[in-house]
């Protein structure tokens, strides 16, 4: 592990706090590109260069960095929205606890039974923290975007875990994986876009016709 | 041989997107069905052995998912020819190809002894299920798929999460790092415990929620209320065998290691709770359609059960899968045919469906019977020997509380479907087109067949691998 990737493990914890913060939805959508590109660089960084390595990167890169950004945008065009409007839990809680979450984060992971070679590194507690700020989005927002936004969250979270499991994740496996959260944000996009036609609005919270009384 | 079982179904996916016509397309559904079960009783016949790298294999566990889901996907593709003759109007080409692409990750699903690829193949099932619950393109179904996507892809994240840290207890133990499951199975008691407990505790709560175990079933009642007979079928009798077998797969990794009997601590009370969750809920249920929804919560919860009593009960849940998957069949394809002759699934409308629709209301009536515990259907025989096991292991306040909890879920069911199906039929009642008709009922009464004759006689085959199967999960020496 070096210098430069603990730098954009950083950077990836310094994304969640923009995500929790801001109302407006283009600019998350970004952030988490950003995060999907800073986290798809870093195999790159951590382990030894292969044929393997480089196609994981290339294709995250694509992905999460091209793909499902062009998708979500698409599907924001589409409803008409720039904003999150009073989602449940405000945006200055949000970093409240986002805040208080990473800190946890670091904490909890220091005392985790870790392996001799991961002890020490920040890819556990960023994995966790991520983890977590995904959580809060998709929990405290009302429209259907936030919460696909909160999802990819949690999604950059488990695969910043993966990193740490270099060779028991063959190709095939993240591959498939990875076609699956794209297919999955496809399928979203297309759910999202009946969503708005149908109750001319993707706030969630209308979503209350199958109540149980 | 293996791959046709994976191919032969995405390869009619890709021919129904390419027929034009509304009316032909159906007919890719039978066809590849019927192909698709052709192999899988060839396989069953000559089973090959484990691919080189030791990824795909079929075995017991994976025979009786992989039987009981061909038999259900045919039969429903026969009724899906019958169905959609009623709604022409509406394309089904999405319909069509993501029935066959989910039939192809379903049997993927059954061969892989991979966990990544595994879990690869059951997100598959996920999302390809999501056009289909919102084939009727209304409000409420929107909902429902919302739900169900949302709660799903999160399930099966966690699901991922504890996979990695099922890998990871590996490293931690300086063990041969993989996720195959002979080697996990080897490995299994050298693993770090503190990883492999949290794996444990990731999986059941990821694979869980696929389920519809409660407290995690809640996108159920909607997604089962909403999306049509046809894929209420397919959902409740064959996604869920998939997202068990997952369950499995973990369950023979914990039998293995030192904490199995935790395990099953923790999955029979699950059960118990599913159970009871239904009981509470079905009472005074006025939509029918939900009210299989938490049906199937329930037998989820007995399937639960059996595994948590482990043991004798092994194989009475096993049997109970397939039984379930069967009999939900017939109760969702009937109540479908219900739902379109009165064009309401609400029990303020619907009564005195014998009347309008004799023979599907008929199969619903007797599927009903069958589906709580009743002489001489099949899932009497699976209920009584997992109740039988309990008592006999000394457990008597769970066979007590499931005891409890069946005769409170007949009650509640019973004050639904009867009026439903007897009762008088309401005086200014809507106009309908469908009556019963041999393609939409004939399919029904081949499954309500199936489920009276393993009522009454278990073949020896079938009886045989269930015993294999049970072995594999530690039940039986």
């Amino acid at each position: 592990m070096n210098s430069l990737a603990d730098q954009l493990l950083v950077l990836c914890l310094l994304i969640n706090f923009a995500v929790l913060g801001t109302s407006r939805l283009a600019f998350s959508v970004r952030c988490v590109a950003v995060q999907g590109v800073l986290l798809g660089t870093l195999p790159a960084l951590v382990h030894p260069f292969s044929w393997h390595v480089s196609f994981i990167v290339v294709s995250i890169i694509l992905v999460k960095g091209g793909l499902i950004p062009v998708l979500i945008i698409r599907a924001i065009k589409k409803a008409e929205i720039e904003r999150e409007f009073s989602p449940f839990i405000g945006y200055i809680p949000s970093l409240v606890l986002g805040a208080l979450f990473t800190s946890l984060a670091f904490i909890f992971a220091a005392r985790l039974p870790l392996a001799p070679e991961h002890e020490g590194l920040l890819i556990v507690p960023a994995a966790a923290a991520t983890l977590m700020s995904g959580f809060l989005v998709l929990m405290g927002r009302r429209k259907a975007i936030s919460q696909v936004l909160g999802y990819l969250l949690m999604e950059n979270g488990i695969f910043l875990f993966g990193l740490l499991l270099a060779d028991a994740m063959p190709v095939m496996v993240e591959a498939g994986a990875l076609l699956d959260l794209l297919v999955g944000i496809f399928v979203m996009g297309i759910v999202i876009n009946h969503i708005s036609r149908e109750f001319s609005s993707i706030d969630t919270s209308r979503l209350s016709a199958l109540r149980e009384e | 041989m293996m791959w046709a079982l994976v191919l032969l179904p995405l390869l009619g996916a890709a021919f129904s997107w390419l027929v034009p016509d509304n009316r032909r397309r159906v007919w890719v559904l039978p066809v590849f069905s019927l192909a698709q079960l052709g192999v899988s009783v060839a396989l069953l016949v000559h089973t090959p052995p484990a691919s080189p790298a030791g990824w795909i294999l079929l075995d017991a566990l994976g025979k009786l998912v992989l039987m009981a889901n061909s038999i259900l996907f045919t039969i429903c593709s026969f009724y899906a020819v019958g169905y959609l003759s009623y709604r022409l109007k509406r394309p089904n080409r999405v319909l069509c190809a993501s029935l066959l692409v989910c039939l192809s990750a379903t049997s993927l699903v059954v061969v892989s002894q991979h966990l990544g690829l595994l879990w690869i193949a059951l997100e598959a099932t996920t999302l390809t299920m999501a056009p289909l619950i919102y084939f009727n393109h209304n409000a409420r179904s929107i909902e429902a798929t919302w739900k169900y996507l949302l709660i799903c892809s999160v399930g099966i994240a966690i699901a991922l999460l504890g996979l990695f840290f099922l890998a990871y207890s590996t490293i931690v133990a300086k063990q041969e790092v993989s996720l195959l499951l002979p080697s996990l199975i080897r490995d299994a008691a050298a693993l770090h415990p503190g990883w492999r407990h949290a794996a444990f505790i990731f999986l059941l709560v990821g694979f869980g929620s696929k389920m519809g175990l409660a407290p995690l079933h809640t996108w159920k009642p909607d997604a089962y209320g909403e999306a049509p007979g046809l894929v209420g079928a397919l959902l409740a009798g064959g996604l869920v065998n998939c997202a068990l077998l997952a369950l499995l797969r973990v369950y023979q990794v914990a039998a293995a290691s030192s904490e199995g009997a935790l395990f099953q601590q923790v999955l029979l009370t699950m059960g118990l709770v599913s159970m009871a969750f239904a009981a509470v809920f079905m009472a005074r249920q006025s939509d029918f359609k939900r009210m299989l929804a938490y049906s199937s919560v329930e037998h989820v919860g007995i399937i639960a059960v059996a595994l948590g009593l482990g043991k004798g009960a092994l194989f009475a849940g096993l049997l109970h899968m397939i039984n379930n998957s069967l009999t939900k069949g017939v109760l969702f394809l009937s109540c479908g045919n219900i739902h379109r002759a009165f064009n309401s699934k609400s029990t303020q409308f619907v009564r005195g469906a014998l009347r309008r629709t004799p023979w599907s209301a008929a199969l619903f009536l007797a599927a009903f019977l069958a589906i709580t515990g009743s002489p001489p259907f099949a899932p009497f025989v699976s209920e009584f020997l997992i109740v039988s096991s309990a008592f006999g292991q000394g457990n008597h306040w769970t066979g007590g509380l499931f005891l409890l909890f069946l005769a409170l879920i007949f009650i509640g069911m019973a004050s639904t479907v009867l009026p439903v199906v007897l009762g008088e039929l309401p005086p200014d009642l809507e106009r309908t087109r469908y009556r019963d008709a041999a393609p939409t009922v004939l399919p029904p009464l081949v499954l309500m067949g199936l489920v009276l004759l393993l009522g009454v006689w278990i073949p020896s085959p079938l009886q045989e691998l269930l015993h294999e199967a049970a072995r594999l999960l530690g039940g039986e020496a």
